[in-house]
């Protein structure tokens, strides 16, 4: 793409004075410019950044608690099984089991419970009890130290029964969950439509994999309770997971969280496992206990991302409009509810992309299968059944013979369309804006030109190829090609999620002056130990060094809910700027004189005071959770991103080169902090697109360490250029919306459009890796005897492919197995 | 054994198995928890150190290969190396301790990292800057093809790399 010219300027002075941008400007911040002005849109220095940089920062596994002890947990080897007994070899052969302590079901003195959403999850397999999944907790054992606890659990053996697992969550009949939205009448425009295309798209699991594992140390408390030091995002799940396993009051279910590692959604819900896990042990000995996962049990145990099959059938008119949109969705919850209901309650609002169609049908479920849970991660579900839908857009597209960007341009939603859950968009809507700057600023038209005349040169795959020639291509054995990606997210909680939060933000002008903000939202690297002072300081008139931030420890801070759904600028900052405000006006009430020069002698003389800000709900915004009719998110988040690629001919090998990635976060706080999560979203959308796939066997995950499962490294990374816009949410003081999750929805499917603009192909598996990619060439052999490949744009027969014979590009053509198909996959070659 | 080597110019001395892992000696025995453990297997680059001027994998590399040889970790990279606390004892439990602005002094490197956005979670940080230090005193320069090379072994999820390169970028740019 070589130096683009800088095409993307401000396009609005900031209003004098006013800390906010006038609101109905949509204004791009450049890539690393610090906006002017007040603290808000600057970027003050990372507040706990100089310890992270001089390694004083204590995370987990660097706290240290003398005397504490070694903790393990004895999991399950199968998928499915009756756990018979728990056999413990205590022959006298000289071990010292003084120095061991082993737990078992049977120890827990609350509710055998992992509390979420439905109580299905045990905290421990209890003997008689049914294992689901491979890995599950059976036992916990703790020693004084790591050789003790080596020997010890040698000796420990859980005796079990197989029972037949369940793999595919096609076919299981326990379901999770279950939605329909929709509106309008299908058969009638399906009858008039002058293209009917269907599609199916499958999408693997993926791991968060924070490069800090999961860890946490219970600590006994001298009241009998316990106090948890962990590597955690949401400090009140653990609490109140606590309080029922251990039947512990507030004051006795301490969590605090230590410097944390990424979480990234994977330190959402697991986390208040490993928590009771540490608790129980800690309170049979009377002694610290520290539980800390290594790799290899991280992956094994812990959540994935959501797998997915979403299946497409669409209508549209010749000159590219929507006019219907069949949508079935499926997921693989894993053996336990977790968070599914909600993940898939998400996907499936998604599920239609940020296009406006007057007939719409989304069916969803989630099922149960023996495989460990699945749960939070970046996106929670938007990524998934928005892959499908981009894909499925630009395979319509290229059907009739438009533009990927011309089609989006008619469908796009703009203020006042309807939704197929019947909101109608009002406010901070930033479709076409993000999608103009993401194609001016990656000359996507002029790349696309330039691809298609290489492409054609090459007699690339697609037109009437002959079966199994490869390419002719002479010299030139590496494809470039552009693709682009179109993304929706809604901001913070699903439906009446935040109203039942109520979520609490404080902040406290101490007796010796000192302004401390006391909230439960955690800092996983995202930036919330900043913003939070800068919002704050902002507000009050103060410099951002006069704002504390206290620990996130539940003895001292409110309830301000999870760190999730990229809500904590937007609804936690939210709560601050209105309690600052109040802080504000009761200070100069008393003194008569600006806040910043009168609070210190203020509070010295009649402090100390603190401001509790309680959630109130966006005003004309309502959801009925039973019909899914409403207003699903009091505004949505708008993403684009366009992604050069080259495909090596040869090994299906694709470098990702280039990616301008697009965000609207509605009012920028800190450039470089949003711009980082840009990048950093950008990067593991490229990866969950490439090189990320999980393969399972029998339930277990085969890549279950770092050579396994890779991710991308600084060589993989393309070039990322963030580009920031702001189309402020009215019903936020700020205007700022979410950021952390928006460029998860777009990396994806943007780079298997560029996949396909290179060699013709279109890959409806993710990861779209070199086996896929040689596979949809029809470059590998072909493994059975093929029907003729379908005419590009015809219906395509995928739909009614049986399972194992998987749903690729072209239905003969082979591909590895399939993220979905059963894990005891016949090995076809 | 006993073993005698320099962590950060200072002469220590543990008597510890021979392979024990270097990375174990660092965070337990000499209580500088710096230096992070990501996946125990020479993959994810957290525990990077400087051996004699090398980056190492302090994960797989055992404590009696250093006998006699110069360690250097993030501890001491900052002008005045903070003095190794034996064992850092945790507080916080006695009240929130606020997390002020504090004034740490830190070196260009650190300090490029802190104004680009180059850390995040910090998780990888440590490690990230040592294979970065080794890449600019070996005269590293701001080809950005070069800057990813040197540190392809060290993951991070957080950032997508683009302040990392900035922040090594700016630093040799000014030819430290």
């Amino acid at each position: 793409m070589g130096d683009r010219p800088s095409t993307t300027t401000r396009t609005e002075p900031r209003l004098p004075g006013s800390p906010f941008r006038d609101p109905g400007s949509a204004l791009v911040v450049q890539p690393g410019e610090i906006t002017a002005g007040r603290a808000r849109g600057r970027s003050p220095l990372r507040r706990e950044g100089p310890a992270k940089l001089t390694g004083e920062a204590k995370y987990t596994d660097d706290l240290v608690f003398p005397g504490a002890w070694y903790g393990a947990t004895i999991r399950s080897t199968e998928a499915h099984a009756r756990l018979v007994a728990i056999d413990i070899d205590r022959s006298d052969d000289g071990f010292d089991w003084s120095q061991v302590v082993v737990v078992t079901a049977a120890d827990i003195p609350g509710e055998n419970v992992v509390s979420l959403i439905s109580d299905d999850q045990p905290v421990l397999v209890p003997v008689g009890g049914e294992i689901q999944h491979h890995a599950e907790p059976l036992v916990l054992l703790a020693a004084s130290s790591r050789a003790a606890l080596r020997e010890a659990k040698r000796r420990i053996r859980p005796r079990t029964e197989p029972l037949p697992p369940v793999f595919d969550p096609l076919t299981s009949e326990h379901v999770f969950a279950h939605y329909e939205i929709g509106s309008g009448d299908l058969d009638a425009a399906f009858a008039t439509a002058d293209l009917v295309l269907e599609g199916t798209y499958r999408v693997g699991h993926q791991e968060q994999l924070y490069i800090e594992n999961n860890a946490m140390i219970a600590v006994p408390r001298d009241d009998g309770g316990v106090a948890v030091h962990g590597s955690l995002q949401c400090p009140y799940y653990i609490h109140k997971a606590l309080k029922r396993a251990l039947t512990l009051s507030d004051v006795q279910a301490q969590v605090i969280q230590a410097e944390t590692g990424g979480g990234f959604g994977g330190k959402e819900e697991y986390p208040s496992i490993i928590a009771i896990h540490a608790a129980l042990l800690a309170r049979k000995i009377g002694k610290p206990v520290r539980m800390i996962y290594d790799r290899h049990e991280d992956i094994a145990a812990t959540t994935k991302r959501h797998p997915a099959v979403v299946t497409h059938r669409t209508a549209a008119r010749r000159d590219g409009t929507l006019i219907a949109q069949d949508i079935e969705v499926v997921m693989d919850g894993g053996a336990y509810c977790t968070l599914t209901p909600v993940v898939l309650s998400r996907g499936a609002l998604h599920a239609g992309g940020p296009y406006r169609c007057p007939n719409v049908r989304i069916r969803a479920r989630a099922t149960r299968t023996n495989t460990p849970p699945n749960g939070a991660f970046r996106g929670f579900g938007a990524p998934q059944t928005e892959f499908a839908a981009e894909i499925q857009l630009n395979r319509i597209a290229e059907a009739l013979g438009i533009s990927p960007l011309d089609i989006r341009r008619r469908n796009i939603y703009r203020v006042g369309d309807t939704t197929p859950t019947g909101q109608v968009l009002r406010d901070s809507v930033a479709a076409e804006e993000v999608l103009e700057r993401a194609a001016e600023a990656s000359e996507l038209e002029r790349t696309r030109d330039r691809t298609a005349t290489a492409r054609t040169a090459r007699g690339a795959a697609g037109a009437g190829r002959e079966r199994d020639t490869p390419l002719t291509t002479g010299s030139a054995r590496t494809a470039s090609g552009i693709g682009l990606a179109l993304a929706w997210h809604g901001a913070g909680f699903t439906g009446s999620g935040e109203v039942k939060l109520a979520s609490v933000a404080s902040i406290e002008l101490t007796r010796e002056g000192a302004i401390r903000v006391l909230t439960a939202s955690t800092e996983m690297g995202q930036g919330t130990k900043t913003i939070f002072p800068q919002l704050v300081a902002d507000a009050l008139g103060v410099p951002y060094e006069a704002v504390e931030i206290a620990p996130q420890d539940t003895a001292f801070v409110p309830d301000s809910g999870p760190t999730v759904a990229s809500r904590t600028a937007m609804v936690v900052g939210g709560l601050l700027l209105k309690g600052a405000a109040r802080l504000r006006e009761t200070v100069e009430a008393a003194t008569g004189a600006p806040f910043a020069e009168s609070y210190a002698p203020w509070a010295r003389a009649s402090g100390p005071l603190r401001i509790d800000q309680r959630f109130e709900p966006y005003p004309g915004i309502a959801f009925d959770d039973e019909t899914y009719r409403g207003d699903a998110y009091p505004a949505f988040g708008w993403a684009s991103c366009v992604a050069e690629v080259d495909v090596d001919l040869d090994t299906g090998d694709v470098t990702v080169r280039d990616v301008v990635a697009v965000d609207d976060v509605g009012a920028v706080i800190h450039p470089v902090l949003a711009e980082g999560q840009v990048e950093g979203g950008t990067l593991q959308a490229i990866g969950y697109a490439t090189i990320e796939e999980i393969k399972l066997r029998d339930g277990r995950y085969l890549n279950d360490r770092l050579a396994t499962y890779l991710i991308p490294t600084s060589l993989d990374a393309p070039r990322i250029t963030a580009i920031l816009v702001e189309a402020p949410f009215g019903g936020a003081p700020h205007g700022a919306k979410g950021v952390g999750e928006l460029p998860m929805d777009v990396g994806a499917p943007a780079v298997v459009a560029a996949i396909h603009d290179a060699t013709g192909v279109w890959i409806h598996d993710l990861p779209a890796t070199p086996e896929r990619i040689l596979a949809a060439l029809g470059v590998t052999p072909p493994r059975r005897d093929e029907p003729p490949p379908p005419e590009p744009g015809a219906t395509d027969a995928a739909v009614a492919a049986p399972i194992d014979a998987g749903t690729d590009p072209r239905p003969d053509a082979p591909t590895d197995p399939l993220p979905l198909r059963a894990p005891t996959d016949r090995d076809a070659s | 054994m006993t073993y005698r080597f320099l962590v950060n110019a200072e002469p220590v001395e543990v008597d510890v198995p021979g392979m024990r892992r270097l990375l174990d000696v660092l965070r337990e025995d000499l209580g500088l928890t710096g230096t992070k453990e990501g996946c125990g297997e020479g993959e994810c680059g957290a525990c990077s150190v400087i051996l004699d001027g090398d980056v190492v994998d302090a994960c797989l590399v055992p404590v009696c290969q250093v006998d006699g040889r110069l360690v250097r970790t993030v501890e001491g990279l900052a002008p005045r190396p903070p003095v190794a606390t034996s064992a850092a004892v945790a507080d916080g439990v006695s009240g929130p301790a606020p997390a002020a602005a504090d004034a740490r002094p830190l070196d260009e490197l650190q300090q490029a990292f802190l104004e680009t956005g180059g850390a995040q979670c910090g998780i990888c940080t440590p490690g990230m800057l040592m294979a970065a230090r080794a890449y600019l005193d070996d005269g590293g320069t701001r080809d950005e093809d070069a800057i990813r090379e040197a540190i392809a072994g060290n993951l991070c999820r957080c950032t997508g790399y683009t302040k990392i390169v900035e922040a090594i970028a700016r630093v040799a740019r000014a030819g430290a």
